[in-house]
């Protein structure tokens, strides 16, 4: 039955992690409304993501490591970070994963090979880049997952990173979450490639290493790809460039304003800058997250009492995540000045 | 110390070799390095952790920190310290900040070697002394050795220490000679250095100018005036305490650097004189620093833009005439 010789209990377990990334990502743009003032500054959420992030992370094994943008949140709900940790990180709590020092965008778990984050576009290629020239030093079979979007192939850091990785045959897979769109404005207005008509990933042509475009939105096939990128990786014959087409179903962000607005999550700039509501519409009914749930239905892997049972229990813990987010209590102001220095 | 004096460069190279010899964790990369298997680095530790990169100076520091994150120590040899002006990101917005925006969970000991104050004809870009510039950055550490023995002792802490430095070497004491300690010298961030004791004005040199601060207080003694001489070693941490001390003492301050005066450590250093011990002081402080100009290329004009022993011994004698009390 299932797909790609994965069996009940993993394809469960890649429902159950795209379900609780969903659910917490809803939980965090309804505390807008539901608790405004609580969360600051500049949130981004992975609604949409979903199938990539999960069918990327499921082909890792422990010892492995991965390190992302600011567009974080769903790696560490899916490598079984305490989502409570998570919402009181985003809160500014000090029970929060980085005892609110880091934010939404800074979310770090080191014991699970969450290694960190960069809020700067495409900053962390190098960053993850070097951590596959620690793992191929260290010889024990590691691998790298390095994530960022598609705006960030446009930056040095991205082109300087990877002729590296290639040149150095590190033990990374590069994987491009292609979005459409560079916060507000659309790929094929500032990327070659897209407006040649081309994929993104012929890319990897420039760095001699393969580059492959995948359909983002089925968990599956990103773990297909993903996979055979890291046993490549592992076996030291190199790098991959992944390019996964994603739809994010939210707004680049929620609204920038100075303080005493309200924040809050504005319409997807597909409809709010482009007046493209069909599009909009289009990526909902491709919804990785309904359309994985339906395949594992209709194919008998799971019930709908098992899949009901699946998003009831993502929605109890991410309410408890939020619940135990605006109780716990804030850092002791003095403490901004721990951590300048190790 | 029994062995013949060590050039500055040496004694840097020395202390790399010496750290990478005792953890295997030290790494060693960067530009136009390691590109023969007769390099002694490559001989001696491989081509695991020693490295040639290409001019990508994003990729190299931003590389030396994932690597710092994921356990190892790399020291990144960027040859000039403006080449760092192109990954700014890295280093004051990247490596800096991951400890603390982590919470702590990650540590970054990176060094980055970087050489500065060419100012041997390298004209407008290769001549700056630019450390001013993230002195203030929290979470680096600065390091400006003006000695062949501090070089050695400062880049071992360097190496050892759990954050981020930056190296800066100068270019114009490379072949500067001196005895360097055998085996392990560590000299701590954040200690400064008595250079010459005096007691009647405190003169803080910075890298190069320590040297120049010493001859002009030597130009001073013939003529009666004894100048006490201090080189902060390193920029972040500054070591406040023993600068305040000799301004007690002293009661009179010329800062020299040849930075340019609005970027430069003096004006921090003068900052923090005239704010924690401005009763001390008999005089305003003076700064001999660089003119707010590019650095020219003619030699005459170089000359004219950068701090001299002349320019030092002027500030000195204006802090101790009576008119200025």
């Amino acid at each position: 039955m299932a797909g790609n010789g994965l069996d009940k209990e993993r394809l469960t377990w890649i429902l159950t992690q795209m379900t609780r990334i969903r659910e917490f990502e809803e939980r965090v743009k309804g505390t807008f409304e539901e608790h405004p003032g609580v969360i600051r500054g500049h949130t981004h959420l992975a609604d949409g993501a979903e199938a990539s992030i999960v069918g990327s992370l499921a082909a890792l094994r422990d010892g492995d490591q991965l390190l992302t943008t600011y567009r974080c949140h769903g790696y560490p709900v899916a490598l079984g970070t305490d989502p409570r940790a998570l919402m009181a990180e985003i809160y500014g709590r000090s029970t929060g994963i980085c005892k609110g020092y880091g934010g939404s965008m800074h979310l770090t778990d080191v014991s699970r090979g969450f290694m960190g984050t960069s809020g700067i576009v495409g900053q962390g290629i190098p960053h993850a880049t070097g951590a596959a020239y620690a793992a191929q030093i260290r010889k024990q079979g590691q691998v790298v997952l390095c994530f960022f979007g598609d705006g960030a192939s446009k930056q040095g850091a991205f082109h300087e990173s990877l002729n590296i990785a290639s040149l150095w045959k590190l033990p990374v897979v590069y994987i491009m979450e292609n979005n459409n769109y560079n916060v507000v404005t659309r790929t094929e207005q500032e990327d070659a490639n897209a407006a040649a008509g081309e994929p993104l990933a012929v890319k990897a042509k420039a760095f001699s290493m393969p580059g492959v475009t995948v359909d983002g939105g089925d968990p599956l096939a990103v773990h297909d790809v993903v996979s055979g990128a890291v046993e490549r990786a592992r076996a030291g014959e190199g790098p991959t460039l992944v390019e996964s087409l994603v739809y994010r179903l939210s707004a680049h962000g929620n609204i920038i304003v100075p303080p005493g607005i309200p924040l809050h999550f504005p319409e997807h700039e597909a409809i709010e800058v482009f007046g493209n509501v069909e599009e909009y519409e289009a990526a909902k009914r491709g919804d990785p997250v309904p359309r994985f749930r339906s395949k594992l239905v209709t194919d008998g892997t799971l019930t709908p009492e098992e899949a009901d049972a699946i998003a009831q229990s993502a929605r109890d813990e991410m309410a408890a995540a939020v619940a135990f987010g605006v109780e716990s209590p804030f850092p002791a102001a003095g403490d901004a000045v721990k951590y300048v220095y190790a | 110390m029994a062995r013949e004096p060590l050039p500055y460069i040496g004694a840097i190279l020395e202390a790399i070799s010496e750290e990478m010899q005792r953890d295997e964790t030290v790494l060693y990369f960067g530009q136009n390095i390691a590109t023969t298997e007769n390099d002694p680095f490559l001989q001696a530790f491989g081509p695991d952790r020693v490295r040639v990169t290409p001019i990508s100076e994003t990729a190299e520091i931003g590389m030396a920190v994932g690597a710092a994150v994921a356990g190892y120590r790399p020291v990144v040899e960027l040859y000039m310290a403006e080449f760092m002006l192109v990954a700014m990101d890295q280093v004051v917005n990247e490596a800096n900040r991951f400890h603390y925006m982590s919470g702590g969970q990650v540590k970054v000991p990176v060094v980055l070697k970087a050489g500065y104050g060419f100012t041997a004809g390298w004209a407008g870009q290769h001549t700056g002394t630019i450390y001013g510039m993230f002195m203030g950055v929290p979470g680096l550490k600065v390091a400006v050795p003006s000695t062949p023995a501090d070089a050695k002792g400062l880049m071992t802490a360097s190496i050892r220490d759990d954050n981020p430095v930056i190296f800066f070497h100068h270019y114009l004491l490379t072949l500067e000679h001196g005895d360097v300690p055998e085996g392990e010298h560590v000299v701590p961030l954040g200690q400064a250095n008595v250079a010459r004791e005096g007691s009647d004005v405190t003169i803080v040199g910075i890298g190069w100018t320590v040297g120049k601060a010493l001859a002009a207080a030597e130009q001073l003694a013939a003529d009666g005036v004894s100048a006490e001489v201090i080189d902060p070693r390193t920029l972040a941490p500054l070591d406040t305490a023993t600068i305040l001390a000799s301004v007690e003492k002293t009661g009179r301050l010329v800062v020299v650097d040849q930075s340019t005066r609005h970027g430069s450590a003096a004006a921090v250093i003068a900052a923090e004189v005239a704010s924690e011990g401005f009763s001390s002081l008999r005089a305003p402080v003076q700064l001999v620093c660089a003119l707010d100009a590019t650095i020219p290329y003619s030699e005459p004009m170089e000359e004219y833009i950068l701090p001299n022993e002349a320019k030092i011994v002027d500030a000195v004698q204006q802090v101790l005439s009576p008119t200025a009390a």
